[in-house]
């Protein structure tokens, strides 16, 4: 839900009206499917998602730099070094669909 | 004449180029990006995209960004951010790509070069720092498709040019130059058929002198720089007969088939891509500060061009030799080792252009496979420079004798070889007389002006000494004897 709040919010700036189309749009983005009663509940929940962001253009937020991050840390970097690895039978071991090297998935058009 | 309705327009290129870079482990996290390992054996919960994993930035990676961005004349972008580029697929376990969007860490550099004497400039949008996905597989098994996800996370940086190339010509150039940038920068192998580089195009065409763009094609999976000027001379007919035929064209994405030569258009059902760019909120900003631009800088090796400059300017090699040698960064480190210790730097060039490179061709064999240390190269030629030996002996007689002894000096392997030329004037000198004394009818006709028959003299004289006599020498008596 949280993801999906993401994408609307996002959305929302640009079209602004809750309709099924929207919530469309969105499912299909994050891989969703919907019934029809289910379409309804979340519109009604971006809606209030919605309401609830308006009250954020209340906010006179003029010179106001966004703010991304939550500390103040910078240059948090990594020595080039090989560590963390894991087996191939660990990696595997949740996968749905595998056999002994790989993942296996639904075939996919080559992008 | 249907040819003329080609040679009204002109065909505009922008080219993008993925760079694997050579770290050892990943842009985000600590697996080994080294390539051809096997299925699924470079991976860690980060790579596979499991939850409550977190990215921390390869040092190296920004090290090699500020490199490329130095070579290219880029401006370097202080604050860098991060930022997630969401897609849906199976080779991208996380969701998303965690990409540069708004702060590229190079802007507005240009790559140089020369094609046909005449020195183009290309200027590059951005540089920008990515991780790589893994590899999808789709013709092992039938009715899946397999994926390896060593190479997810592998670091890369995204070249991104103006549309600036006007030709496929001009487009492999640039790629060329692109390659030997990153090679001699050492931070790319620059290899397009494994993929360590890559290219898509976008290309479209308009009419001569005018200056609005038409829709662009987008060309993806061109594994070779030929591949890459085929399909851009492709679209540039295909664009041109579509728009004569009153066709409109449309912004799409088109995979090049090197087979047929031609380009498709890969419209997937999935309507425009959205990629919803937010912030890596998991990356905190990496502040590449002016001591730091200056400390890389301070380490930057030769670049071609300068490398070529110097060869010309300073050792007064010719422009061929010149830009033989400085094309390759294993070539010209071999050859700076070389006349680190000779001042004879034409004949250190005449080696490894010549019989080196001969021999390394031959056996297929790169320059840092040779099995001669460059102080033995060294060695030749001061063999020559001191009148032992000549050029044509050394390269054909003791140079692949030492090939198989590299353990010897050129000096020894002449010794037993019995190839010391001598210069001793004397000896040689009563040669001359005996080939001069055995022909006279010919040295009348030289006398009489036959000038050609000198080199007559001087090998009857080499096959007296046994080829040992050096032929300066020989050539000095003769030319003595008959005048």
């Amino acid at each position: 839900m949280y993801y999906l709040s993401f994408l609307f919010l996002r959305e929302a700036k640009r079209i602004m009206k809750i309709d099924n189309a929207l919530v469309e749009r969105l499912a299909e983005l994050s891989k969703l499917e919907f019934e029809t009663e289910e379409k309804e509940r979340i519109k009604t929940d971006l809606q209030n998602i919605f309401n609830l962001v308006e009250k954020l253009n209340e906010v006179n937020v003029d010179g106001v730099e966004p703010l991304i991050y939550m500390s103040e840390e910078r240059n948090v970097l990594r020595k080039d070094v090989v560590q963390g690895e894991v087996p191939k039978v660990e990696a595997l071991l949740n996968a749905p669909q595998k056999d002994s090297d790989y993942f296996k998935v639904p075939k996919v058009i080559k992008k | 004449m249907s040819n003329d309705k080609y040679s009204k327009y002109e065909v505009i290129v922008g080219l993008e180029v993925h760079a694997q870079l050579s770290s050892n482990s990943k842009m985000y996290c600590g697996d080994s990006a080294e390539y051809g390992a096997a299925p699924n054996t470079q991976v860690s919960p980060l790579s596979l995209g499991h939850p409550g994993t977190l990215p921390v930035v390869n040092e190296k990676a920004i090290e090699y960004a500020v490199k490329i961005g130095l070579a290219t004349k880029s401006e370097i972008r202080e604050e860098n951010q991060f930022a997630r580029k969401n897609y849906f697929y199976a080779d991208l376990p996380k969701g998303y790509q965690i990409t540069q969007d708004k702060t590229p860490i190079c802007t507005n550099g240009v790559v140089e070069f020369e094609l046909e004497n005449e020195l183009k400039r290309v200027r590059l949008t951005r540089i920008h720092l990515e991780e790589d996905a893994g590899k999808s597989i789709h013709d092992i098994d039938p009715y899946f498709t397999l994926v390896d996800l060593n190479r997810a996370g592998v670091p890369l940086i995204e070249i991104v040019s103006e549309p600036d190339i006007r030709s496929g010509d001009e487009a492999m150039a640039y790629l060329n130059e692109v390659r030997k940038l990153v090679r001699h920068l050492e931070i790319c192998d620059g290899n397009m058929e494994e993929g360590s580089m890559r290219c898509d195009a976008n290309v479209s065409v308009r009419l001569k002198g005018t200056t609005a763009y038409n829709p662009r094609s987008e060309v993806k999976n061109m594994n070779s720089m030929r591949n890459v000027k085929r399909a851009i001379e492709f679209e540039f007919i295909r664009q041109i007969d579509a728009l004569e035929a009153g066709e409109k064209l449309v912004q799409e994405t088109r995979g090049f088939d090197a087979i047929k030569g031609i380009t498709l258009s890969q419209r997937s059902k999935e309507h425009a891509h959205d990629y919803r760019y937010f912030p890596e909120p998991d990356l905190p900003p990496v502040i590449v500060t002016q001591q730091y631009i200056e400390s890389i800088k301070a380490e930057m090796p030769k670049l071609p061009a300068e490398l070529k400059y110097e060869y010309i300017n300073k050792f007064g090699l010719p422009e061929y030799d010149a830009r033989l040698i400085s094309d390759d960064k294993a070539t010209s480190n071999y050859y700076n080792a070389i006349v680190e210790n000779t001042q004879n730097y034409k004949a250190a060039s005449n080696w490894l252009l010549g019989p080196i490179k001969n021999h390394l061709n031959a056996s297929g064999k790169d320059i840092n496979e040779f099995e001669l240390k460059p102080k033995a190269v060294v060695a030749l030629i001061a063999l020559i420079d001191e009148g032992k030996t000549n050029f044509s002996v050394a390269s054909a007689n003791i140079f692949p004798a030492l090939l198989l002894s590299p353990e010897k000096t050129p000096f020894e392997i002449a010794q037993a070889l019995n190839l010391i030329q001598n210069s001793d004037e004397d000896l040689i000198g009563g040669f001359v007389q005996q080939v001069l004394a055995a022909m006279p009818e010919k040295v009348a006709e030289y006398k009489a002006g036959k000038k050609g028959l000198l080199g007559l003299f001087v090998g009857e004289v080499m096959k007296l000494s046994k080829g040992k006599a050096d032929p300066k020498v020989v050539n000095k008596l003769i030319a003595e004897a008959l005048s």
